[in-house]
């Protein structure tokens, strides 16, 4: 899933391990990494924690609750007994 | 021997009835939940409402076709993103191959550069950013990244089950994703900073 080519930034590979982690699909390899360069770095880890606040923020700001009544309309559906 | 049919029939249709109402109930108990994520998915509450009502209709019908100790709520959002497709949207497709070459950071870049001060809050820097802001970002993400964004990201689904609900392979669920949360940013930036 993630470059593993020893070249790279590592600043740029811990970007692309950005979604991945925080979505909690990286291995455990591949996390491990990652948090061993974020133990280390201010750039990435600032980064990092921006991201999970904004999900966290968008998670929050795009919830809109069911209406009431839509639960007492979906239940008039159930097959009558 | 006659007379067991009949009780055998009867205890069948009593075992069917219950599994009925035990399936609708725990179908009813996940509405909440499933129109967290059936809201994002089209422009209005009138839409997300109709939208729903269909697609609990249809599960209803199609009990038999859900396989019990499966993930119930994964099941009924299939049901409605197959529904919300078939409401011809397919024809709004927009392709893939839309120049966005931004990067994860982007977003975090754009508010550090324009703050007159560094940057050492993470939380408020969000709060340059509305609800109103982030509900426009959001429903401006072309549905197939949007989907994607909305069962992974309001919906909390794992990689795996968006793949199963919107029937693409796993590595389509991520390269939407990646993109969709990109485009997600770069709308937020022209808000925030005024500028993609």
């Amino acid at each position: 899933m993630i470059d593993t080519s020893s070249e790279i930034d590592p600043c740029a590979r811990c970007e692309e391990a950005l979604q991945p982690y925080l979505d909690r699909e990286l291995t455990k390899a591949e996390m491990a990494e990652a948090e061993r360069h974020l133990d280390s770095c201010t750039y990435c880890r600032r980064r990092y924690r921006f991201e999970e606040t904004l999900r966290r923020y968008v998670r929050q700001a795009a919830t809109e609750e069911m209406p009431p009544d839509l639960k007492q309309k979906l239940a008039a559906l159930r097959t009558p007994l | 021997m006659s007379e067991a049919l009949p009780d055998t029939e009867a205890r069948r249709l009593a075992e069917d009835a219950r599994d009925r109402v035990r399936f609708e109930e725990d179908a009813l108990a996940l509405s909440d939940q499933v129109y967290r994520v059936a809201r994002r998915l089209v422009s209005s509450p009138e839409e997300a409402e109709d939208l729903m009502q269909e697609a609990y209709a249809r599960a209803f019908r199609s009990r038999r076709s859900f396989t019990p100790g499966t993930n119930l709520r994964a099941w009924l959002l299939r049901i409605l993103t197959n529904l919300n497709i078939d409401r011809g949207r397919r024809a709004q497709r927009t392709p893939d191959t839309q120049p966005l070459e931004e990067g994860d950071y982007f977003l975090y870049n754009k508010l550090e550069e324009t703050s007159a001060a560094p940057v050492t809050d993470e939380d408020r820097v969000v709060e340059r950013l509305s609800q109103d802001d982030v509900v426009s970002a959001l429903a401006a993400v072309p549905h197939d990244f949007r989907d994607v964004l909305v069962l992974v990201d309001i919906g909390e689904f794992s990689y795996q089950e968006a793949a199963q609900i919107v029937d693409v392979p796993i590595g389509t669920v991520m390269s939407r994703l990646h993109r969709g949360r990109r485009i997600l940013k770069s709308k937020l930036a022209e808000t925030a900073v005024g500028e993609a």
